[in-house]
């Protein structure tokens, strides 16, 4: 165990530094972040045409982007480690918690880096109206937060199963269900004009989802990442 | 040997029972009948999900592979007592609300645990090493058993309910039940929670015998 905070800090934040620099090199898993995302926004945006779609509508489209976004790139991280067989160094290099906590923290500001693409892309082509901003932003930053909390420990079972692609959507999509609902929401609610305080239930289950999962993923994932 | 002989009789006295000796309830009339059924077989889902769960957490402390397969094998009975408590919800729903399927709470909640078990076996057969599949498995399983406080608080704000509640517990969570539907319902509870842990332990036994045949 790490003896102090601060090193301990310092540790996660390094490892967290060296996938961003890693990504920075490939750009592979931001680039099929981003590219899921446009195709599909593109998509939807053809097939709706002239047709103005609803508050409901697009708060769905919008957290349906995001998931499948994830879900195209997120457990990439672990993958990654596993097909260029560095995860034995990376296992000498620290505790399993400090992997954790590095891993999850580059998934979410890959998704803090994803959402400052596609909100104004939104914006611009489906009209999507951020009527209340401050809980707009408050609930996509949160709902990443649960959305990478849980996906990071999913990415880390997957990466070790034999049969990767289809697998990471079908372990992901239960679990998940209370956050694109308290996600989905809460961007009505802001897109829809609601005050700040309207959206409180919503930005509490997000808080603590991921907090649970955050406990439970730190005790869990050792015996994961051991295997 | 006894209790299987008790069991025989005791299922078939709920099966007569329930269509002949039981009264209708006032709102729903006969269609009320397969509360006996359904309602078992939802618990035992409910409980399956728990024995798995407290199986991987046992696995996970001790390293035991028996662990691991009981958690299996309860994940594979708790699949098909879900799939009976959507069936049987269903035809509730069909006589009662005019359509097999609602989106009611806890319709949804059954799909969810349904598409949970459904997510568990698909990960069993991906990893084919036994002790890699023990570890992974048990980590989701406990995962997705944390999330469904969860789906409590969220599911049912999404959906509104028909689902009839008077029927067992009322508002303020009593047990609201007449005598004789009571002395009809235990039982059937009973024997069905016997009846789970009976196929749960053949399984153990067919587990055991066809490793043995393996070496």
């Amino acid at each position: 165990m790490p003896t102090s905070l601060s090193l301990w800090a310092s540790r996660v934040l390094a490892l967290l530094g060296k996938e961003i620099k890693t990504e920075l090199r490939t750009r592979y898993a931001f680039n099929s972040l981003l590219m899921f995302s446009v195709v599909t926004l593109t998509a939807v945006s053809f097939s709706v045409g002239q047709f103005a779609l609803s508050v409901q509508v697009k708060a769905a489209l919008y957290w349906l982007i995001l998931f499948f976004a994830s879900m195209a790139g997120l457990a990439q991280v672990f993958i990654k480690e596993e097909e260029a067989k560095t995860s034995y160094l990376l296992k000498l290099a620290g505790p399993a918690s400090i992997i954790y906590l590095g891993k999850f923290l580059y998934n979410w500001v890959l998704l803090l880096v994803l959402q400052v693409i596609i909100i104004p892309l939104f914006v611009i082509f489906l009209d999507l109206e951020l009527s209340n901003l401050a809980l707009f932003l408050t609930v996509s930053v949160l709902g990443s937060l649960a959305l990478s909390a849980a996906t990071t420990i999913i990415g880390a079972i997957v990466s070790k199963a034999n049969v990767k692609g289809a697998l990471f959507a079908v372990l992901s999509f239960p679990l998940l269900i209370p956050v694109l609902v308290a996600g989905i929401e809460g961007t009505q609610l802001a897109t829809g004009g609601a005050r700040f305080s309207e959206g409180w239930g919503q930005l509490r289950l997000l808080v603590s989802f991921s907090v649970v999962m955050l406990t439970v993923s730190l005790i869990l994932f050792e015996f994961v990442w051991s295997e | 040997m006894w209790w299987k002989i008790l069991l025989l009789v005791g299922m078939s006295l709920i099966i007569i029972l329930t269509f002949t000796w039981s009264p209708p309830q006032a709102k729903l009339g006969d269609v009320s009948r397969i509360f006996y059924f359904h309602v078992p077989v939802a618990w035992v889902s409910v409980l399956a999900f728990l024995v798995a769960m407290l199986n991987s957490v046992w696995y996970l402390r001790t390293k035991n592979l028996q662990f691991d397969t009981n958690s299996g094998i309860a994940s594979k009975l708790g699949l098909l007592f879900t799939f009976l408590a959507t069936v049987t919800g269903s035809i509730f729903a069909k006589a009662a609300w005019g359509s097999y399927w609602n989106w009611d709470p806890r319709e949804t909640s059954l799909f969810i645990l349904l598409l949970i078990y459904g997510a568990y076996l698909a990960l069993r057969s991906a990893v084919p090493e036994e002790t890699k599949r023990a570890a992974l498995s048990s980590v989701y399983s406990i995962l997705a058993f944390v999330t469904v406080p969860f789906l409590v608080f969220v599911v049912p704000r999404v959906f509104k309910s028909l689902h009839p509640t008077d029927s067992i517990v009322d508002k303020n969570l009593k047990i609201q039940m007449s005598g004789q539907v009571s002395a009809l319902f235990f039982p059937s509870l009973l024997a069905f929670t016997v009846i789970f842990f009976w196929m749960y332990y053949l399984h153990q036994k067919v587990e055991k015998l066809s490793a043995k045949k393996e070496v």
